[in-house]
């Protein structure tokens, strides 16, 4: 899922310094299982907004409304018979949501509620750790299933490198070395031997190296 | 001047809090009539928003009050609840209203002594620390 975390409430106030009434737009998606922008948080936002206003003597008109999706126009549409009634839109999406409701919206200002982190995975309760990167070459086939590009710091085709210690890289004893994990993998799987195969260099063109990507899926157009 | 009369809400839980509550009546103990009693199934129950809610409409001060640890009816709900209160804490701060203002106190359902005593003790610090800023500028907006 892609995960994020809630700006501080002193930048989300100044974003919408000089509005009164703010539509507040959360999504029932990636941004509600890592509970940072689902109808709880938007609830949770709106009560903390409205009290910060009040604070200094104002009071905001807020609206509360959290779509299924925020990155598909067929939800975001949802929000229009609001748009004209606000002074502008706080997505608590990700950047995704954020964006598909700017473009929707041409005149209305839209601000966003949240910091977009990483494409994730859930190492527990209230944990989330990054897992992809998006390079648009998955070799996770070749990695025993432990992405080196996303969890290693170097993103290191071959590793590791001189700096893991004990399973833990240099950067932080709180993060394992990628390739200490894909080692102890591979033994798992009886496949040690292909450890010592060489991945070739990786081609970032299918990644952000080749700018922003599209999938066009003639079949559904 | 008049003295502030801060308004309380106490979340308290159905199996010991409120009937502590309910107890320290039975006993004739006096506690201050700011507290304003919501009884819950559990203190896990209590979720940051009805805190916020309580907060934005005028409380100045919130109780979660749940059973002693180890002694949940439903098992860990009133750790639960702790750890929203916890968690809630440096929320309040960035919006600018003392963490102070909302505590977690546990207690048995024959604790009305400890009842009696908590919401005394905790109607004294909020009527130290004066009226909820977020109330108090509303009523500027009102006086205004």
């Amino acid at each position: 899922m892609i995960t994020a975390e809630r700006k501080p409430l002193d930048e989300i106030m100044e974003s919408i310094d000089g509005c009164g009434r703010i539509l507040l737009v959360g999504c029932n998606e990636c941004v509600t299982v890592c509970a940072a922008g689902g109808r709880k948080e938007v609830a949770l936002l709106a009560s903390a907004l409205q009290m910060a206003s009040m604070k200094k003597g104002r009071t905001l008109d807020i609206r509360e409304l959290t779509l299924e999706r925020q990155c598909d126009p067929e939800y975001v549409e949802e929000l229009t018979p609001h748009i004209d009634q606000v002074d502008a839109v706080v997505s608590m999406a990700c950047g995704c949501g954020v964006q598909e409701v700017a473009r929707r919206f041409k005149k209305t200002h839209v601000y966003p509620a949240l910091n977009t982190k990483f494409m994730g995975a859930s190492e527990g309760p209230g944990i989330w750790a990054e897992r992809c990167q998006g390079c648009g070459d998955c070799l996770l086939g070749l990695t025993g299933g432990i992405c080196p590009i996303a969890r290693c710091a170097k993103r290191l085709m071959n590793g590791p490198c001189g700096g893991s210690t004990n399973g833990k890289c240099e950067i932080s004893n709180d993060v394992d070395c990628a390739w200490h994990l894909i080692w102890e993998r591979m033994k798992e799987l009886g496949i040690e031997d292909r450890y010592e195969d060489v991945i070739a260099a990786k081609d970032w063109r299918t990644g952000r190296g080749g700018g922003p990507r599209k999938i066009l899926r003639e079949d559904l157009v | 001047m008049e003295q502030f009369e801060p308004t309380i809400v106490a979340f308290c839980c159905h199996y010991c809090a409120y009937t502590a509550a309910d107890m320290a009546g039975s006993m004739r103990l006096e506690y201050p009539p700011n507290v304003k009693i919501i009884r819950v199934p559990c203190s896990g129950r209590v979720d940051a928003i009805h805190i916020m809610k309580a907060l934005e409409k005028g409380a100045d001060g919130v109780l979660v009050a749940g059973c002693l640890e180890g002694d949940c009816h439903f098992k860990n709900g009133n750790v639960k609840a702790l750890q929203r209160v916890t968690a809630l804490h440096p929320f309040l701060e960035e919006i600018g209203i003392e963490a102070e203002r909302v505590q977690m106190v546990n207690m048995s359902a024959g604790m009305g002594g400890r009842f009696a005593q908590i919401a005394t003790e905790f109607t004294e610090k909020i009527r130290e620390l004066g009226p909820n800023p977020a109330k108090a500028g509303a009523s500027r907006l009102a006086a205004s």
